[in-house]
């Protein structure tokens, strides 16, 4: 007689993944667990668990590339266990970041001769980029002062307030003061001129932004660039610009090659570019050019020596990956200058498209301009019923990811909604989302109005401050509107500090 | 007649990559090429010239981790265009972040309550977690100090010379000042004693490394622990611990979990640790854990409101791949503690599988301990015909690469070569890394000595100097053997420079 054999309860691996016990036990969250998991159980679970992130495709609120061509993700998949640092082992890798530096610098028109070679890196993204270009400022400035035998305590940065939050970081990380030309409404970057006058002996740079993340708008780099000329003069002090083209970088070359932001400005010593928004690589990508060597103080630069020849870095991350550097370089000689114009103009008929769309249904204001960065910001022509947020919230249920926040100040009153056209979004998808938004408003239409700035409730009063809601509340008086009304306006409040406290994005 | 019609030059999408034009063409260094080109063709000469790249697998010189499971491949790829800083509309990505760092604070035995969420956050790798930790130091050391008025100018860090660079990259760009405790022949990491002994009211804290990346020590913490706090008691300075465990922290726990390096010992205050190294994840992710809340002064925190509730963020990075995020918490509960001591295990057995082929050949002396960091790091004992780094570049004839250097100071006439044990490196590769070695010895054998410390040449000579070697030749008194020796006598020199420049890494 032959004992029949049951499969054991923790022979896992017979069971189809959906029959097995670890999709009935609960996944650890504080602690790791004591045993191992198949493999397979492992992917099925996390990745189950993410359906419910959003679609990157559909998040229309990111300007950060979110497709590839499937030939440049098996680069990307093949090189995803070279760690980019070892130079000496991946020198080929290396020569490629090399490469892209290069033409970048060139695309910026960067004053250099026939063999002379670029200065410049790759970076995790703008922040990184940003932080470096800041510290070279930083630590010229420094120089300067010290060998004038001045104080050295108190670098600021002038800056308008529409400045993406990684400038904010830079300021506080770095012991920099941030001084901030205040927007105002109908006028939503930085004003040259009031940011000349805010230069003084201890401004270490300007920064100025092209492709605003607020309203896609490029701020007048020329004309900062003209008046600072004039103060240097005055004053003596050589103030130099810097250029955040996180989002413009890869635009203007090609749609509006005629504007003078870049090095053609002799101000300009550095700009940044973000490779993971208009440079069509997934995030993970930046760079940062300086104009010349003079701009790189040389005691911030580590140097590496790899196969005889120096190599000299200046990163704050260390070990990374190299698929983005890789995949940065399969884009620029793909399309080529000629691919770019045409991906760029794309995303521009697609944005005047949508932006028309909007205007037909003459509810909303057009914020955006054409010509910048192609996305379209509109707020609500009458926002006394309902606000850009719920219009935001009611979108989501279409699968829609439309962010809205409001201006920093001066201009806090005007909030906006913000859809960034990126190259995967078809002209098929603008129609659609049109239609989308057109059916939002029609069900806003029929709702009663939500907005509440203070809520009674039975004796007691709420009190609002800005960072903190205190309701009190007698259960007994309170009946179900209140309720609702409770939790509308609480909505509300969450979403107006979300938009205060979130560093625009 | 029909008029036969030759594909134009242009049309290059029906020619095979390699019979097409662009196999032909030199490909844009310097400059983005003006035209597109079809995407198998920027592919294939991509993919082609990175055949040239070293093979990450037996790249034995980089801790960091070079090969994962097919599931997790996928979980990669399907993520590959998620922005990890989008926290709005990836909410289980960022909720994956933060099982994450709980699960790590637990392994670090963080005295949290059962319900308290840990502090921490995922970096890009250990050099952002060591300068957020550091700058977390800086902020709450300025504000004790301006608190009981005294000067803020003048910080340092108390550190071995043993330390990785990113600690002097962490120390120049947030102008703290890197006091390192000598090395000493046979005592290749930081004496607690010593480090105790350079403590002043300055230092923001002191740095211990679990793991040194020269020979896998494992520093005794718990001996600072102790020293520190008596000193603290004397001066009533109250200076922390940081603990890099960037390589050990994936070790310690499963290999050796009565050592007490964590924050057991009360004056740890932060950790950082590398996922990427025995974390088993792909380049591109480390994690800082601190003790608790009062450890990162709020100030440096910014405050981001995702889904109604605070996330509060600290990083350096902003937009970033999610992959290796979802990739570490994969490893997490797909292997969970049993299957991380498996590993560790394994490699700790390889490991002594290496040690013992090379301890068998009797031309080396054993550098590295068994406890410690799965690695061995070995030297000649007999260095006077041939050197290590002769050792290291006939042994990439084989495919191996193994790197050669010198200790920091004072000991850096000390040469080593270290082969580092990852998950991947089987027992039959340790095995065959021996034999290769042992062949390299006897090849090294036939060759006449190659070593010149100086290079006499017909009537001139040389001039060596710590930053140049200047080597003057007159070729008419040259015979081949002399050029043999200036070329062997310039690689040596310059990997001499390679490694007083190179951060040890």
């Amino acid at each position: 007689m032959v004992l029949s054999h049951a499969t054991s309860d923790s022979d896992g691996s017979v069971h189809s993944t959906f029959a097995s016990r670890y999709v009935r036990t609960s996944l650890p969250r504080f602690k790791m667990p004591e045993n191992s998991m198949p493999k397979e159980a492992a992917y099925q679970i996390i990745n189950d668990e993410l359906m419910l992130d959003g679609n990157p495709r559909l998040n229309l609120a990111s300007f950060v590339t979110t497709w590839m061509e499937p030939e440049c993700d098996k680069l990307i998949m093949s090189s995803i266990n070279k760690n980019y640092v070892d130079m000496d082992e991946y020198p080929v890798t290396t020569e490629l970041q090399n490469r892209c530096v290069n033409m970048i610098a060139h695309l910026f028109n960067a004053p250099l001769g026939e063999t002379e070679t670029a200065i410049g890196v790759g970076t995790v993204g703008s922040s990184e980029a940003i932080m470096l270009a800041g510290l070279a400022f930083k630590r010229t400035w420094q120089n300067k002062r010290k060998a004038e035998g001045k104080p050295v305590d108190k670098p600021n940065i002038v800056t308008g307030a529409n400045v993406q939050v990684c400038w904010e970081k830079f300021a506080r990380y770095f012991e920099v003061e941030l001084k901030e030309v205040k927007l105002s409404e109908g006028y939503y970057v930085m004003d040259p001129q009031k940011a000349v006058d805010m230069v003084d002996e201890n401004t270490i740079c300007v920064a100025a932004i092209l492709g605003s993340t607020l309203n896609g708008e490029f701020e007048d780099v020329k004309l900062l660039n003209d008046l600072l000329v004039e103060k240097n003069k005055e004053t003596g002090w050589d103030t130099p610009i810097h250029v955040d083209a996180a989002s413009g970088g890869f635009i203007a070359p090609f749609l509006y090659p005629e504007l003078e932001w870049d090095f053609r400005l002799p101000l300009v010593k550095s700009i940044n570019v973000s490779g993971h928004k208009y440079g069509l690589v997934y995030a993970g990508i930046g760079w940062v050019i300086w104009r010349n060597k003079e701009n790189l103080p040389e005691d911030l630069i580590f140097h590496i020596n790899y196969l005889g020849a120096d190599q000299p870095t200046f990163t704050l991350n260390f070990s990374k990956g190299s698929s983005q550097i890789i995949a940065q370089y399969y884009q620029l000689i793909r399309l080529g200058h000629e691919g770019y114009t045409n991906v760029m103009e794309n995303c521009r008929e697609n944005m005047i498209v949508l932006k028309q769309g909007l205007e037909k249904t003459e509810r909303f204001n057009i914020v955006s301009k054409d010509e910048g960065v192609p996305l379209v910001a509109f707020s609500l022509k009458d926002s006394s019923c309902h606000t850009e947020f719920e219009i935001s919230d009611m979108l989501r249920r279409y699968g829609w990811i439309v962010p809205a926040y409001t201006m920093p100040p001066d201009a806090q009153h005007i909030t906006v909604l913000r859809v960034v056209i990126r190259e995967d979004f078809s002209r098929t998808l603008a129609e659609r989302l049109v239609s989308d938004i057109e059916k939002v408003m029609h069900e806003l239409d029929e709702l009663p109005s939500r907005v509440i700035q203070k809520i009674s409730l039975g004796e007691e009063k709420s009190e609002a401050n800005s960072d903190n809601l205190m309701v009190t509340v007698k259960k007994s008086d309170i009946d179900i509107q209140k309720q609702r009304d409770i939790i509308k306006g609480w909505k509300k409040f969450v979403s107006d500090r979300k938009n205060k406290t979130n560093g625009i994005c």
